[in-house]
C-alpha cells in the first residue's frame, strides 16, 4: 500500500472540526467516493476530531490519501496528548458517555468505516485511525 | 533637510494647489478610484480636496512624521474615508491608490515650479515620497482592520438570519436549517422556536434539514432536545428533508428521533394540515365555476 497524499490539520477548536469536515469532504471527492460513503467518513471524521477536542484536550488529524493495488482508499489517524482512555471496551460501547453525549461516536465512526483502529494510553494520550475505500 | 522638505511641500501644496488637485482627481478617475459606481465622482472629489487641504496644514507644523501630532486630522480623515472604502466593498489596491496617486501630481507641481533649484527639488520629492508612503500603510492598516470587523459582524448575522422560524399556517410551523449546527447556534434555534410555539399557539413545528451538510451525534442531540423542548410546549415535531445519505449514516451511527420524519417539507407540511383538520383540495375546473 502507498500513500499518495499527506495532510494535516490542527483539532483545537470548534471551527477547526468544521475545517476538518471540509477537508476530508475534498479529499473523498478526489479519490472518486461516493455520496453514501463521503458522507459516512465525514461524518465519522466529525466524531473522532470532537472526541480529540472535547476528551483528549486538542490535537490533530493527519489525512491521507492512499492506494493498494488500484483501490483508492482515504485514511485518517486522530492523535491528542490528553488522558487517555482506561477502559477502551467501556468507551466503545453505545450510549457510553462520560461527557454527556449520546456516547455513540466512537462505535459510530467504527461502523462508518471500512477499518478502525484505536490505541490510547493512560496519562499519555489516545490515537485513532480510520480508512474508507472507494 | 527633512525640516526643508516640509516647507517645499507645504509651499508648493499652497502655490499650485489647484493644478494639483486637478492632476490628482484625473488620476483618481483613471485608476478607477470610481470602481464602477460605488462612489461618486462629485465625492471623490470633496476627499480629495479635504485631504490636500489638512496635509498642507500638517506640513505647516514643519514635520514630516506622518505619525506625529500635527498629522493627526488628516489620519483621522484617512481613516473615515478607508473605513467607508471597506464597507463599499473596495480592493485594498484601489484604498492604498487613494493616497499613493497623489505623489506623481506633487512631483509634477515641484519640476514646474520655477524658483525652485535641484536641492530643493530633491528635498521635496523625498519629502512627499516619505509622508505619502507613511500614509498610505496607514490607510491600509485601517482598511483591513474595518474589513475585518466586517466579516465579523456578517457571521453573526448569518447566524442569525439562517435560523428563521416560519408560519406555514394557523398552528403550523416551519424551521429551515441551514448550515453547521454547533452548540452556540443550536442555542438560538431553540430559543426562536420556542418564543414562536408560544406566540403563535403551534401545535406542530417541522424542522427541516435539508440545508445542514452533516448529521453527527451531536447535531443529532441538537434536534432531541429541541424536539423534547418543543413537545413541552405542547407542539410535536415533524423533521423533514433528511437525505438518503444521511438517513444510512444516522443508522451507522444507532442515532434514532423518535419522531415523525418525511422526505421533503412539503410531504411534511401536508401530514401537519391533516393532523390539525385541513387538507389541500384542487379547486373546481374555472369552465365549471363560470356556468
Ligand atoms: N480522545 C479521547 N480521549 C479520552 N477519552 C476519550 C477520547 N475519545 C473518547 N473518549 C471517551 O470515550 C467515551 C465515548 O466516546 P463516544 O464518542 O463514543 O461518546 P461521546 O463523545 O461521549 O458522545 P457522542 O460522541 O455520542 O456525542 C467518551 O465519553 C470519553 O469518555
Ligand atoms: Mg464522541
Amino acid at each position: 500500500m502507498t500513500v499518495t497524499k499527506t495532510e494535516a490539520l490542527p483539532v483545537r477548536s470548534g471551527d477547526d472540526v468544521v475545517r476538518v469536515r471540509q477537508r476530508v469532504r475534498a479529499l473523498a471527492v478526489e479519490i472518486g467516493l461516493g455520496l453514501v460513503d463521503q458522507t459516512k467518513i465525514i461524518t465519522a471524521a466529525s466524531e473522532l476530531a470532537r472526541n480529540t477536542l472535547d476528551y483528549g484536550g486538542g490535537g490533530d488529524v493527519r489525512m491521507e490519501t492512499v492506494l493498494a493495488g488500484t483501490r483508492k482508499g482515504l485514511r485518517l489517524t486522530f492523535e491528542d496528548q490528553g488522558p487517555g482512555i482506561a477502559d477502551i471496551e467501556q468507551a466503545m460501547t453505545d450510549h457510553y458517555t462520560s461527557g454527556g453525549g449520546l456516547g455513540l461516536g466512537l462505535g459510530g465512526a467504527k461502523r462508518l468505516s471500512n477499518e478502525f483502529h484505536i490505541e490510547s494510553t493512560p496519562g499519555s494520550g489516545t490515537r485513532v485511525t480510520i480508512a474508507r475505500w472507494k | 533637510m527633512s525640516t526643508d522638505g516640509a516647507g517645499v511641500l507645504e509651499r508648493i501644496l499652497t502655490e499650485d494647489e489647484a493644478a494639483i488637485l486637478d492632476a490628482w482627481n484625473t488620476a483618481l478617475r483613471e485608476g478607477a478610484s470610481l470602481q464602477g459606481g460605488r462612489i461618486r465622482e462629485a465625492e471623490l472629489r470633496t476627499q480629495a480636496k479635504a485631504v490636500l487641504g489638512q496635509l498642507r496644514d500638517a506640513l505647516a507644523s514643519n514635520s514630516l512624521d506622518a505619525d506625529g501630532e500635527g498629522f493627526a486630522p488628516l489620519r483621522e480623515t484617512l481613516a473615515d474615508i478607508s473605513r467607508s472604502r471597506a464597507i463599499q466593498g473596495f480592493t485594498p489596491t484601489d484604498t492604498a491608490n487613494f493616497v499613493f496617486s497623489l505623489k506623481e501630481p506633487i512631483f509634477e507641481a515641484l519640476r514646474r515650479s520655477a524658483d525652485v533649484d535641484a536641492s530643493t527639488l530633491a528635498a521635496g520629492v523625498w519629502a512627499a515620497g516619505k509622508v505619502l508612503d507613511r500614509l498610505g500603510l496607514h490607510t491600509m492598516e485601517v482598511f483591513l482592520a474595518s474589513r475585518e470587523e466586517v466579516i465579523g459582524r456578517q457571521g453573526q448575522e448569518i447566524a442569525e438570519l439562517s435560523t428563521p422560524v416560519v408560519r406555514l399556517w394557523d398552528g403550523i410551523l416551519a424551521l429551515p436549517l441551514i448550515g453547521t449546527l454547533d452548540s452556540a447556534r443550536t442555542g438560538v434555534v431553540m430559543e426562536n422556536l420556542l418564543q414562536a410555539i408560544v406566540d403563535e399557539e403551534a401545535e406542530i413545528a417541522i424542522i427541516d434539514i435539508t440545508g445542514v451538510p452533516t448529521v453527527d451525534t451531536l447535531v443529532a442531540q441538537h434536534l432531541l432536545k429541541t424536539v423534547a423542548a418543543a413537545r413541552l410546549m405542547g407542539a410535536d415535531c415533524i423533521v423533514s428533508g433528511i437525505r438518503p445519505q444521511i438517513a444510512q449514516t444516522m443508522v451507522h451511527l444507532g442515532v434514532e428521533l423518535n419522531v415523525v420524519s418525511k422526505a421533503t417539507l412539503a410531504d411534511a407540511f401536508a401530514v401537519a394540515l391533516k393532523r390539525t383538520g385541513r387538507k389541500v383540495v384542487r379547486q373546481q375546473a374555472p369552465a365549471e365555476e363560470r356556468r
